[in-house]
């Protein structure tokens, strides 16, 4: 049934996916050309299912097996720097051990795709979720999408081509989803009509080598050219929100499935709210729910986008509120607060000239369960909160 | 020469297009000391000319009498384009003729 939805036009069929396998799913609908992929747990299955797809005939990509995670982007950069539509995905570890290479295929500018399910960072060894490697990347110049279930993962890496390859932007995109919770979890995911994903993402063009016209990519830059090629790529990202939310709602109108950098909940009358990503937003939804039903004016948002920070949409939300808290699930080591994403709200509403209390929640560290009630009790805290303060929930003193 | 261009026109990624890129990027701005050639020491052996690691020490066709009366056909100047102040013309010129001034004086 998958086969038969999958290269031919046959409509939309709903399948059953985990996170990984939908990813996996997308690369292939969107006809990659070329993908340079190692294991680690937990993005593996990416990697298996892709590879079954090539050995049975069913996506004609060239599957490089690489040495590591390092070598994987690069090959995956040699792919988009002759113009290939390139896909890898990884985690943890294997993001860390791409550091570098990340900064590279942001600078080269290359349309690259990649899906990451998040995994907590060594050490200690922890193969479970936090979104301590993401975060960790965040300032590499990858635009980073967030999905909170299969099907958003599924359709995220279909926007993700079309956001990357868009000529205003050539931007190497990440969409990034919680390890396991999401990676592992089957649940029902629509799969769209292959021509239509098709005629979706049209392959684009871009600055790709070509010997009938000869160049150079990747030379040094000194002092007097290095500045405004890395502004141009500062720009290139900062305006790549208007093409995200551009994409995000041409994808809506033809498949039906609306997105937006950022989405509120129960917002239009709140005076508290929870500041989400990833699989926490599906808890805290159902915390507002029992938050409302006790009398507190709770709502929350999500962030589909972490990079670039969609600072205007969440200012919209948030500067009228009472208080608000940010859940952040990794610990940003000495920073002036320890959720990442806490800090980019701040310096965001700091930046507006809007004041608001806010709380730092941190949580679900290295897959420590979250519960509903929980943020029932991070509403109840909303509601006598003056200064802006950091919880580390549930951890043992 | 004129200067870099903005960042509205750079190739995105930093990526060359077309050949001469050597010729745009002008090594002279590296320069915190820049050599001067004092004329009517300099001996023309062409020592500089042959130890500049740019390649830039010119030797140009323009005739020239020194303060004592030596004629001399030839005139070593330096492209300030390219030169990146190193100084090694100044180390190996056996005359002492090349003085490297600081540029921010
Ligand atoms: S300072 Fe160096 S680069 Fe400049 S002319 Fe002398 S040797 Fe050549
Ligand atoms: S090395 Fe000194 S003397 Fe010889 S050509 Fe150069 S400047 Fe003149």
């Amino acid at each position: 049934m998958i086969e038969k939805a999958v290269g031919k036009s046959t409509g939309p069929t709903r399948v059953a996916l985990t996170g990984n396998y939908a990813a996996a799913y997308a690369a292939k609908m969107a006809d990659i050309d070329l993908v340079a992929i190692y294991p680690i747990t937990p993005q593996t299955t990416i990697a298996e299912k892709l590879s079954e797809f090539v050995a049975d005939g069913e996506l004609a990509a060239e599957l490089i097996h690489v040495e590591s995670e390092h070598s994987a982007l690069s090959a995956t950069i040699g792919g988009a720097a002759v113009g290939a539509r390139a896909f890898t995905a990884t985690s943890s570890q294997g993001l860390e051990l791409m550091h570098e290479i990340l900064h590279i295929a942001a600078g080269l500018r290359l349309p690259i795709v990649m899906a990451v399910p998040s995994r907590a960072l060594s050490a200690p060894i922890s193969i479970h979720n936090d979104n301590s490697d993401i975060m960790n990347a965040r300032e590499t110049g990858w635009i980073m999408l967030n999905a909170s279930d299969a099907q958003e993962v599924f359709d995220m890496v279909i926007q993700a081509f079309k956001i990357a390859e868009d000529p205003r932007v050539l931007l190497p995109v990440m969409v990034t989803y919680d390890g396991f919770v999401v990676s592992h979890t089957v649940e029902g995911v629509e799969l769209p009509d292959a021509e239509a994903v098709r005629s979706f993402i049209p392959k684009g063009k871009w600055h790709a080598l070509d010997p009938s016209r000869p160049s150079s990519m990747g030379p040094i830059a000194g002092p007097d050219w290095y500045y405004e090629i890395k502004f141009g790529q500062y720009h290139a990202m900062r305006d790549s929100i208007k093409v995200i939310a551009e994409v995000m709602d041409g994808f809506g109108k033809k498949f039906g499935r609306n997105y937006s950098p950022v989405v509120g909940y129960m917002m239009g009358d709140a005076d508290f709210a929870v500041v989400t990503y990833g699989v926490t937003w599906g808890f805290v939804k159902t915390a507002v729910d029992r938050a409302r039903s006790m009398g507190i004016k709770a709502g929350a948002i999500k962030l589909n986008v972490i990079r670039p920070f969609p600072s205007d949409a969440v200012i919209s939300y948030l500067r009228g509120l009472k208080s608000f808290a940010v859940v952040d699930r990794a610990i940003y080591y000495g920073a002036p607060s320890p959720g990442p994403v806490y800090t980019d709200v701040a310096s965001a509403l700091f930046m507006s000239g809007h004041a608001v209390p806010a709380l730092n929640v941190i949580h679900g560290i290295g897959q420590r369960t979250m519960y509903i009630n929980d943020f029932v009790e991070v509403f109840k805290e909303l509601t006598k909160l003056d200064e802006s303060k950091v919880i580390f929930m549930g951890v043992r003193e | 020469m004129s200067s870099p261009p903005s960042w509205k026109e750079l190739v995105i990624g930093g990526t060359i297009i077309e050949p001469g890129s050597t010729v745009n990027v002008r090594t002279g701005t590296w320069r915190t000391k820049k050599p001067v050639i004092n004329q009517d020491a300099c001996t023309r052996c062409r020592i500089c000319w042959e130890y500049c690691p740019e390649g830039i020490i010119q030797e140009l066709d323009k005739p020239f009498v020194s303060r004592k009366g030596i004629k001399y056909a030839v005139t070593y100047e330096v492209n300030y384009d390219y030169c990146k102040g190193c100084g090694i013309c100044a180390n190996e010129c056996p005359v002492k003729a090349i003085d490297m001034v600081s540029e921010y004086e």
